[in-house]
């Protein structure tokens, strides 16, 4: 077999590799460096442009620069270095210009640890910097997504000319498993109607966000916005499993649905019909679907690595709090497959008198190096 | 030609009047009033607009250019400039030159900018830019004030030189010295022009337009970094008249800011030709090793899923033991998950990884409850004994000392530090434990195990046989002991 055992971190680089990235810029924070360190060794052997920036600020608008040219370009960082970027993420979208973001979330808030958490939920899902835009976000929850959805992220971006945001977390990146290396290699193709290259055929384009009249900015808004409609009804991707029968639903996304998905099998071997709802795209978000669920009469647990920041679309989605649940970790610890157990048994009145929930895990994530 | 001529000629007033053609002759983006600029009268914008644009002319490179409007009162310099426009973020400009640059090296790419926007927000991504080298020509519009947001005080805003937010004027004790920005660059090896020009009177303005001219030829000729400081008047801001700003700029602002070329290498400094990117699927392929031969995807098999955990001290091999195995099943197309834990300590801590093996999709990575514990050291043995599931396996290093437990569990004490001494090298004693695993567990192949460590060496083949042979010595020390 050719498939190789390999890291997140360097799943995204061969994503973006095969799907024609031209550029990366970077700045180094942990744990996202490994993702800069394979770009600075990969992207060089090809020709390809690799920079390292002086600062997160500097590589989001040096990803502005480039991906202004037509050109397919990223940057990767974790929390702290993506709440430096966010003045760039507006940018991006009020120029409307594609470009790839890989958030490896760490623990926060301030400088937090570098722990996984998925803490950076609502910076990233609901647009972090100022203004009426949206990103569109992809979460991977193992090795091969991390690199087939950071090649979908830049068929995205460059479909809608859009910020698109690959969100995984520490245990994403650090973990190895078996990659599936992607078929073909794209060549991109440069769109001259808006692209800005130094040459004649773009002489008379603008990449630019201001609009100086006020009902030209509002017109403008709702362009961004019926965009935004368009992709709501287009590009949702989630994964079901087991949920066709299923009276409990749990919702999770990125390494914490790996969790919950050995909670559905744990719990079926038990007789409880118990189902996994993983949306892939955060950004647009599976509304329909919970609310299809949750007009089925389901109970809704959030299993999430944050404070209840994806409790919150479900409610939003399923139009009720009652019956909706949390099971949550913070601060760099993972969940544990038995507090998602506990969760389960104790709303469906299961009893198991193997489960132990009083010891905290002496499993942790990663190195506990500060930076 | 006589002058007298020239006057009969309809298109003299026309020739003299009009704009370079690297200026628009009308500026519809502006929206209104498309035939005057939105600057003020008596601004130095309108100037040094058309002195790069006669530049641009003059070296044939209109086509070729890209000018980046910042933010400040030449945030509409898009308004004008009759080649590929972009507006950025207020002190950004030299970074997005940056990637402009980069993605396209043909581009000749300029970062216009005033004082705040460049030597105060944007001061790290100026000096950055300068330091790398990167091939942009910066236009550094310095009238010691913000001009856009109010007539605020600026990085350049001379001692004693009131503005809005320096109502008595500027006191050194509390808000600095003014900034130089040409003799910071200077202090940089990479930049290959820099000039400080003035706009004091036509003269000046004559000279200034050459040392622009001189900082697009460099950028014509590919060989990096060129800026250009422009001593310019705010008559609106500084409440000035055109005699008061142009004393201004002679009197005040030329004796703080020397007018004069710092540094020119333009004949001196070879072109940075950056190389063209290779998108092929056969270069991708030989970078990454992939053998598409060799098919790709997993083998429908019908086997036990297996979690083992190998733990130890950092330095003990324990993340590269678990690989091994994780590599020798990813070889027979099996599902499986490697995930690594360290202590706090980069090394020397504690250290385990945690390894699943399975026919299908793999749920959670971390191991709870393991099969199979490698322990190479006491503190893991004991942290993890317990997590052993009923029927399971603890293989350990003998030299911990002796272990019991009363559950159903099988232990296992090795020499294997022994049996890697044996052969030569101590560091292999975590190989020996993985030929044990080969015969305690049949989930996966011996030659598997083999074929993984020459991946695992393939940078260091000298070690591979070695390994090799430690790895058959365990599994012989476990046939004969068990």
């Amino acid at each position: 077999m050719s498939n190789q055992m390999v890291k997140g971190n360097t799943a995204v680089i061969i994503g973006a590799m095969y799907a024609g990235c031209d550029c990366f810029f970077g700045y180094p924070i942990t744990p996202a460096s490994e993702i800069l360190h394979e770009a600075s060794k990969y992207f060089p052997m090809v020709g390809r442009n690799f920079v390292q920036a002086e600062s997160e600020e500097a590589s989001i608008n040096m990803v502005y620069g480039a991906s202004g040219t037509g050109h397919r370009v990223m940057t990767a960082s974790s929390g702290p270095g993506i709440s430096l970027m966010q003045e760039g993420f507006t940018y991006l979208a009020g120029a409307q210009l594609p470009a790839v973001i890989v958030d490896i979330m760490r623990a926060g808030p301030g400088l937090g640890n570098i722990g996984p958490e998925q803490g950076d939920y609502n910076q990233i899902v609901k647009g972090g910097g100022h203004g009426n835009y949206k990103n569109i976000v992809l979460a991977p929850n193992s090795v091969q997504e991390m690199c087939d959805l950071t090649m979908k992220a830049f068929e995205l971006a460059d479909k809608w000319r859009n910020p698109v945001v690959v969100l995984a977390d520490g245990t994403l990146g650090q973990m190895a498993e078996p990659l599936v290396f992607p078929t073909e290699a794209v060549e991109p193709e440069i769109d001259e109607s808006w692209a800005v290259r130094g040459n004649k055929e773009t002489m008379g384009n603008l990449i630019t966000s201001i609009y100086n009249d006020f009902d030209e900015l509002e017109d403008f808004n709702y362009e961004l916005q019926e965009k935004y409609a368009k992709i709501d009804a287009e590009e949702v991707i989630f994964e079901e499993y087991n949920t066709e029968d299923a009276d409990i639903i749990l919702v999770s996304y990125g390494i914490s649905s790996r969790i919950a998905r050995s909670a559905v099998d744990k719990s079926r071997a038990n007789g409880l019909k118990v189902g996994l709802l993983r949306p892939i795209t955060l950004s647009p978000f599976p509304t329909e679907k919970v609310k299809e669920l949750a007009d089925r009469g389901v109970s809704f647990i959030s299993v999430e690595m944050s404070n209840g920041q994806l409790l919150q679309d479900v409610q939003f989605a399923a139009l009720r709090k009652e019956d909706t649940h949390l099971v949550n970790r913070m601060g760099g610890n993972l969940i544990e497959l038995k507090h998602v157990l506990a969760k389960i048994y104790e709303i469906a009145g299961f009893e198991d008198e193997n489960l132990d929930t009083s010891k905290r895990s002496s499993e942790k994530a990663s190195p506990n190096i500060i930076d | 030609m006589k002058i007298e001529d020239l006057k009969n000629n309809d298109d003299y007033e026309l020739q003299i009047r009009r704009n370079p053609q690297s200026l628009l002759e009308e500026y519809p983006r502006k929206g209104t009033n498309i035939k005057s600029t939105h600057y003020c009268a008596g601004c130095g914008h309108g100037i040094i607009h058309k002195l790069i644009a006669e530049c641009m002319d003059e070296l044939g490179i209109q086509e070729r250019c890209v000018m980046i409007s910042p933010v400040g009162c030449s945030v509409y310099a898009y308004f004008y400039f009759n080649c590929g426009n972009y507006q950025t973020a207020h002190g950004r400009a030299p970074a997005v030159a940056t990637g402009i640059s980069r993605a396209e090296d043909n581009a000749i790419v300029m970062s216009y900018q005033g004082d705040g926007d460049l030597a105060s927000i944007g001061l790290n991504e100026t000096l950055q830019a300068a330091n790398r080298g990167e091939k942009i020509a910066v236009f550094f519009v310095n009238n010691t004030v913000y001009g856009m947001t109010g007539g605020q005080m600026a990085p350049t805003t001379l001692i004693g030189e009131k503005t809005v937010t320096c109502q008595t004027g500027r006191d050194p004790d509390y808000s600095g010295h003014p900034t130089h920005m040409c003799e910071l660059i200077n202090t940089l090896k990479a930049p290959v022009f820099i000039e400080r020009v003035s706009l004091a009177n036509p003269l000046k303005i004559r000279l200034a337009k050459y040392a622009i001219k001189q900082a697009l030829t460099v950028q014509k000729e590919g060989k990096g970094y060129s800026f250009v400081e422009i001593l310019s008047p705010c008559p609106t801001n500084l409440k000035q008249d055109v005699a008061s700003a142009q004393k201004f700029i002679e009197e005040q602002m030329e004796k703080e800011f020397p007018v004069k070329n710092f540094r020119n290498n333009l004949y001196k400094k070879d072109p940075v030709q950056r190389p063209a990117s290779d998108f092929s699927k056969e270069s991708l392929d030989k970078i990454f090793n992939v053998k598409r031969d060799e098919g790709s995807g997993y083998v429908d098999e019908d086997i036990e899923p297996v979690s083992i955990k190998v733990s130890g001290f950092g330095g003990q091999g324990v993340l590269s033991a678990g690989l091994t195995i994780a590599q020798a099943a990813c070889a027979e197309g099996k599902h499986v998950s490697w995930y690594p834990s360290y202590g706090p300590e980069q090394r020397g801590g504690k250290s385990n990884c945690s390894v699943v093996i399975s026919n299908e999709t793999i749920g959670t990575p971390v191991v709870d409850e393991m099969d199979i514990l490698i322990a190479l050291n006491k503190p893991s043995l004991e942290q993890f004994s317990q997590d052993v599931k009923e029927g399971g396996t603890i293989l350990y290093d003998s030299h911990i000392g002796e272990f019991t437990t009363d559950r159903n569990v099988k232990v296992i004490p090795m020499p294997c530090v022994d049996i890697a001494e044996e052969h030569g090298n101590a560091r292999t004693a975590n190989t020996a434990l993985l030929g044990a695993l080969t015969e305690l567990t049949n989930v996966l192949k011996a030659e598997s195990y083999e074929n993984a460590i020459k991946e695992m060496f393939a940078s260091k083949p000298k070690v591979i046989d070695v390994n090799i042979d430690v790895l058959h010595a365990g599994a012989k020390w476990i046939k004969d002991n068990s």
